[in-house]
């Protein structure tokens, strides 16, 4: 996350794309993988064998962690416009 | 069988005619006053929101050819087929962090292709060269395939004669598409994809809940899958135990190549900002989900005993919905495949020609082109792409165009080390990229000329190029355990770029100016470094590539 005044370097702002909460994301690439994990017909669903409800359930993972990382590594327009302005500044001095 | 079914035909007719008049009014939104309109359409100063990313991403991603051949492959396969379901899930966290990047620096630096950025970062045109080219011929057999898509839904219609009379509804299509698409540039496929996906999304929850009911419900479906997988001695509804490994890698390593084609990259940088993208990774999966359900419209077609139209295996799923659905209803449904088919070919088209003229025509063949130039070149390039994907079908066998879309995709994985991990880092040193791209380029290659394709009862059909999967058998191990030759080839390029650059480092040999700034990659719109991107064949690039000046 970005402060605005956070020491800016040229005209652009530095910022950081690193977070605690990108570790997540591992979670719904890993998982979908692990083939051996999920490969049998049991316990059905629905008469669906488990390889195809649990794959299906895969997308409801991918979509859960990827929006808790977004909404908790977001930046608020404030900031973001904050961040702007004060490296526009600092260019001028 | 013989006869055309003139229920679906008209209704397919009256979508399409619906369609291209979008196409091109799509073009006078643009000169229009009104200023809303410019403000979405345009690509430039006016990018892209999130609903719109959603349906042109979407569009894009998920092909004509993808609803025809995954059901396909599942009806022939069973489980190895529902690949494409993981393969779709693990893209989006995968490249959640990636792309933001390679939007913050396209819109620092006015970069429109990957082979902009590979220039500039690593300041080397040969290697930027390599990753257009790359780019170029793994995309043209792709638009190829869109054809086959249309081709399926024409011939369950009936519309299935021989020789070029036969083949003049895709001529007449396609000519349609070339044309809106020189006229409005990526603004006609951003608005047909409204009603692309409108339509897909409508037949997929009929065919859902409609489809089920009538073949007895799912547990029938499932079981008369196992049944024919059982009979045949073939696939099965789960996986067999060699085939684990391939499954894991063939989703793994297409995860990693579908943001690598330039049609997505062209979808990716016409995004608003980096939120739009952020949250595009999360909402994207939905069609994930659409796709799961389409995958399975291949068990509904062995349970309701569904045969394709002579040989040619694609044609299941319109079978499935000829058989199922009313004719007015199927006519629906054709149109959805068929439209499908525009959206990603128009993309696809616009995005060669970017890599065209932006990386070879300027770079090599007339290096003070004006803008002017440039837009009427790229503008060219985008017809003479879709003529000649329209020529690969009609001329050459279509399952030609299929060999070498296996091939595009182990291909344009090779631009992984210096597209994906080159906005991370630029320790890999420019030459070794080039000697890694090369040793992976043989490898996928060769690995590919090595799979043989199996008929039933273990005959081998085709010497090479009979699918993806390289049995690890053929490199000495006592194995039977297959894996995705893409997956190994990336995997090779990886090592040998790694080795080449610690011999390069080590000999201190010269590996030129980055033309990027660190704090370019993570940019946000609001940014005073931050600009707007040129419409890709409305108005110029600002400036060469790489012209930037270096900051910071």
């Amino acid at each position: 996350m970005s402060s605005p005044d956070a020491p800016p370097a040229g005209v652009a702002p530095r910022r950081s794309d690193r977070s605690p909460w990108n570790w997540l994301l591992v979670l719904p690439v890993v998982v979908p993988l692990l083939v051996p994990l999920f490969n049998r017909i049991e316990p059905t669903l629905f008469g669906w064998p488990f390889f195809y409800w649990f794959q299906l359930l895969m997308v409801a993972l991918g979509v859960g962690t990827t929006s808790i990382v977004y909404l908790v590594t977001k930046r608020s327009k404030t900031e973001r416009l904050a961040a702007g302005r004060s490296a526009e500044r600092d260019e001028g001095r | 069988m013989d006869g055309v079914n003139t229920v679906e035909l008209t209704i397919f007719i009256v979508f399409f005619i619906l369609v291209t008049v979008l196409g091109f009014a799509a073009s006078r939104w643009r000169r229009g006053d009104n200023l809303m309109h410019l403000d979405e359409w345009g690509l430039g100063g006016r990018s892209f929101g999130g609903w719109i990313t959603w349906f042109l991403l979407g569009g894009d991603l998920y092909t004509a050819y993808t609803f025809v051949a995954v059901p396909a492959l599942v009806f022939g396969a069973g489980a190895a087929g529902f690949f494409a379901v993981p393969y779709t899930v693990i893209v989006y966290p995968l490249i959640f962090l990636v792309v933001v990047r390679l939007w913050s620096v396209s819109h620092v630096r006015g970069f429109v292709t990957p082979a902009d950025f590979v220039r500039s970062r690593f300041d080397s045109p040969g290697l930027a060269l390599l990753v257009a080219i790359t780019g170029i011929v793994a995309t043209m057999p792709y638009i190829a395939l869109q054809l086959v898509g249309i081709e399926a839904v024409l011939k369950t219609m009936g519309l299935s004669g021989e020789g070029l009379a036969g083949e003049l509804p895709l001529i007449i299509a396609f000519v349609i598409l070339a044309i809106y698409t020189y006229n409005s540039g990526l603004r006609a496929p951003a608005l047909i994809a409204f009603v692309k996906d409108g339509l897909i999304y409508l037949t997929i929850i009929v065919a859902v809940i409609v489809i089920p009911a009538k073949l007895g419900g799912w547990g029938v479906i499932f079981g008369a899958a196992q049944d024919k997988f059982t009979a045949a001695g073939a696939g099965g509804v789960i996986l067999g135990g060699p085939g684990q490994l391939g499954y894991a890698t063939l989703a793994f390593g297409s995860a990693l190549s579908l943001f690598l084609y330039p049609h997505s990259i062209t979808g990716v940088l016409a995004a608003k900002d980096r939120n739009v993208l952020k949250r595009n990774m999360s909402a994207l999966p939905i069609y994930s989900l659409a796709l799961a359900f389409i995958a399975l419209l291949g068990y509904m077609a062995i349970a309701a005993g569904t045969t394709p139209v002579g040989t040619d295996g694609n044609t299941i799923v319109p079978r499935l919905f000829d058989g199922m659905f009313p004719s007015w209803f199927a006519g629906i449904a054709f149109a959805a495949i068929g439209i499908g088919a525009l959206v990603p070919a128009a993309i696809m088209s616009i995005a060669a020609a970017n890599l065209f003229t932006r990386n070879i025509y300027k770079e090599y063949l007339k290096k003070d082109a004006t803008p002017a130039n440039e837009a009427k070149v790229a503008k060219i390039a985008s017809l003479v792409v879709k003529l000649g994907a329209v020529a690969a079908i009609l001329f050459i066998d279509p399952q030609f165009s299929i060999d070498l879309q296996l091939i595009g995709g182990v291909i344009i994985l090779q631009t992984l080390p210096a597209v994906a991990v080159g906005l991370y880092t630029r320790w890999f040193h420019r030459s070794a990229l080039v000697v890694g791209w090369a040793a992976g380029m043989a490898a996928g290659i060769w690995m590919l000329y090595n799979v043989p394709r199996m008929g039933p009862g273990g005959v081998v059909v085709r010497q090479h190029f009979g699918g993806s999967s390289f049995s690890l058998g053929k490199l000495g191990f006592d194995t039977t355990t297959t894996v995705y030759a893409g997956f190994l080839a990336v995997l090779v390029n990886l090592v040998v770029t790694a080795v080449v650059t610690f011999a390069l480092r080590a000999m201190k040999v010269d590996d030129g100016v980055d033309g990027t700034a660190e704090t370019d990659y993570t940019a946000e719109r609001e940014d005073p470094s931050v600009r707007d991107l040129p419409d890709p064949l409305e108005s110029a690039p600002p400036g060469v590539a790489g012209g930037a000046p270096s900051r910071g």
